[in-house]
């Protein structure tokens, strides 16, 4: 008795090895699975989404609102302005303070102006832009149209003729593309004002700031910096749509708020990584040369 | 009216069958309805009756079999086509499912406004029109979250036949309504039909309302349909007393008559309840 009752036990030690293995299988290749599928289904929808919006914008064969489409922009970015500003009022100020010392070792204090306007035009003022807007846009977004498809508000606009994407889709990544962009002018203007103030408390001559910021910058830091920017702002639009849209009517609210939460991470981690790859790019081409 | 009358039906459903995982939850469906005819569809919470109606309006796609609405089969369209379908039927959801971010007019403005080429003082009359159908039109202007659930499924009437469809599909119109204004819905649904030459297809609980409005009626039990037939063959089975032969006769009178006591009772007993209780014991 006590025997069968340990080899029992045996057995049950190594099947649950086995079957840890066998769950530790299926977890990876489910989680590839489901990697594949999202940016599978972000692809597909990232087409539509163009094909709809060139129908509407070129040939006009489908109506796309331009009223949805401000609604959108000021619900997306209007309440993100004022923590745009703060953020980069204080980013403006934290520069300077960190650089000042060395450079003051070498006589280039001046030199806090370029980087100020290097750093800002060209990687923080998208940055904390898109950061922001992930928490605002993305998150308001997917919440939004996840809800919908618990009310089977989506399905009552399918079975109306109503294309959700040209409907609900197009607007809302229009609007963040354009947002983020907007709000990029914004963060870049703010924090050059603020490392100004900081430079000209450090004995910085306001002129000498002014004039090595619009050397250091030029047109094409600008540009980039707004092509950046457009790029992290379809990207918000893009997952935040397609997660929404992705949370299933019986999923209810706990499905809504997943999608929000995984809105804000996987919008935060796509942003830096194509920040990454555009840095890349524009290096290997010399465009920061 | 009736099969004989040699018409095209303007809803055919041929041996439709759906899955949900290992759920059986639509199996073999035949279903035919013809122009101007109320069909009710009645069953058991859980049945598959709303899975039935996301497969009328092409929401979901059957496993095997078809749904041909005037005559084309929608199984195989493509969404282009669908939509052109679509434009042509209406549908009150179980829900309502009002878009929550327009108001009452609102939403059945919409659908006139993206599907019509009127102008907004046309479409202006026509929604006031709509709404003063369902009894809405002094709540033009309020939000969907402002509305009681009875109000919503007025609004989502009034949203459904903004286009003046030929077909109409019901989820439950009454449920959660007074019985007044649950007999004004049946009266107008009967008026549409009637009077426009609509075709309706409602699922609803609630016999009342299913001997009132239907021309002929099913039972939907298990994810087959139990019994169709008219009005009158329900009415007579209803109303039949003493021993009946058949099992399925028998459930179906339960049904109707909405005894506690019956074969839908003994088979929820009778499943694997004290065999559950006891697996349950071992586990403790
Ligand atoms: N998308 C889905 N995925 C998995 N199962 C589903 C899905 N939709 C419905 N079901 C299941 O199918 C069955 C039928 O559901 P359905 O909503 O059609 O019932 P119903 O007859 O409309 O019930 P009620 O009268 O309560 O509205 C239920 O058991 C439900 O759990
Ligand atoms: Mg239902």
């Amino acid at each position: 008795m006590k025997e069968t009752d340990s080899s029992a036990e045996m057995k049950d030690k190594s099947s649950v090895i086995i079957d840890a293995l066998g769950t530790l299988g299926e977890f990876t290749l489910k989680t590839g699975r489901n990697v594949f599928s999202m940016f599978g289904g972000m692809f597909l929808l990232l087409g539509e989404t163009a094909t709809v919006t060139s129908k509407g914008l070129l040939i006009q064969e489908q109506r796309i609102g331009s009223e949805a489409i401000f609604t959108q922009m000021v619900r997306v970015g209007v309440k993100a302005i004022p923590i745009v500003i703060l953020i980069q009022l204080a980013i403006g100020m934290i520069l300077p303070l960190q650089m000042f010392p060395m450079l003051d070792e070498f006589g280039q204090s001046d030199q806090i102006a370029t980087i100020n306007a290097i750093a800002g035009f060209r990687e923080l003022g998208p940055l904390m832009t898109a950061v922001v807007l992930c928490g605002f846009a993305g998150a308001s977004i997917a919440a939004e149209l996840g809800t919908m498809v618990t009310a089977e508000e989506i399905e009552a606009l399918k079975a109306s003729a109503l294309n959700p994407i040209r409907f609900l889709v197009v607007p809302r990544m229009l609007a963040t593309l354009i947002m983020t962009v907007m709000l990029t002018v914004i963060a870049n203007v703010v924090m050059i004002a603020s490392g100004m103030l900081t430079a000209i408390n450090l004995g910085i001559d306001a002129d000498t700031y002014f004039k090595l910021t619009i050397e250091a910058v030029e047109v094409s830091g600008f540009v980039t910096g707004l092509v950046k920017a457009a790029v992290f702002g379809l990207l918000i639009g893009l997952i935040a749509c397609f997660l929404g849209l992705s949370v299933k009517p019986w999923e209810g609210s706990e499905g809504v708020g997943r999608a929000t939460t995984r809105t804000v991470v996987y919008g935060i981690v796509a942003v830096i990584f194509a920040d990454a790859i555009f840095t890349l790019i524009f290096y290997s081409y010399g465009l920061f040369d | 009216m009736s099969e004989a009358s040699g018409k095209q039906p303007v809803i055919e459903v041929t041996d439709m069958a759906k899955s949900f995982g290992s759920q059986r939850v639509l199996d073999g469906i035949n279903l035919k309805v013809y122009a101007g005819e109320i069909m009710v569809v009645m069953g058991g919470s859980g049945c598959g009756k709303s899975t039935l109606l996301r497969h009328l309006i092409g929401s979901i796609a059957p496993d095997e079999g078809t749904v041909k609405l005037f005559g084309n089969d929608i199984t195989k369209m493509s969404e282009k086509e669908l939509d052109d379908v679509r434009k042509k039927f209406g549908i009150l959801f179980q829900s309502g499912a009002l878009f929550n971010s327009l108001s009452v007019g609102e939403n059945v403005a919409l659908l006139l406004r993206e599907h019509t080429n009127l102008d907004e003082a046309t479409i202006d009359i026509i929604v006031k029109i709509k709404l003063e159908l369902v009894g809405l039109r002094k709540h033009t202007e309020k939000m969907p979250a402002q509305l009681s659930g009875g109000m919503k499924k007025r609004a989502g009437l009034a949203r459904a036949i903004a286009l003046d469809p030929q077909i109409l599909f019901y989820d439950e119109p009454g449920a959660g309504l007074d019985p007044v204004t649950s007999a004004q819905i049946n009266q107008l649904i009967i008026d549409l039909t009637k009077k426009l030459n609509v075709t309706s297809l409602v699922v609803t609980h609630e016999m009342d309302s299913a001997f009132m409005l239907a021309d002929r009626m099913c039972m939907l039990d298990k994810g087959k349909i139990l019994k169709m037939g008219t009005r009158h063959d329900f009415e007579v089975l209803r109303d039949r007393t003493g021993e009946l032969k058949s099992e399925q006769e028998r459930l179906v009178r339960q049904f109707l008559r909405g005894d506690a006591e019956g074969p839908i009772t003994e088979r929820q007993l009778a499943s694997d309840y004290e065999e559950d209780l006891l697996m349950a014991h071992k586990r403790c």
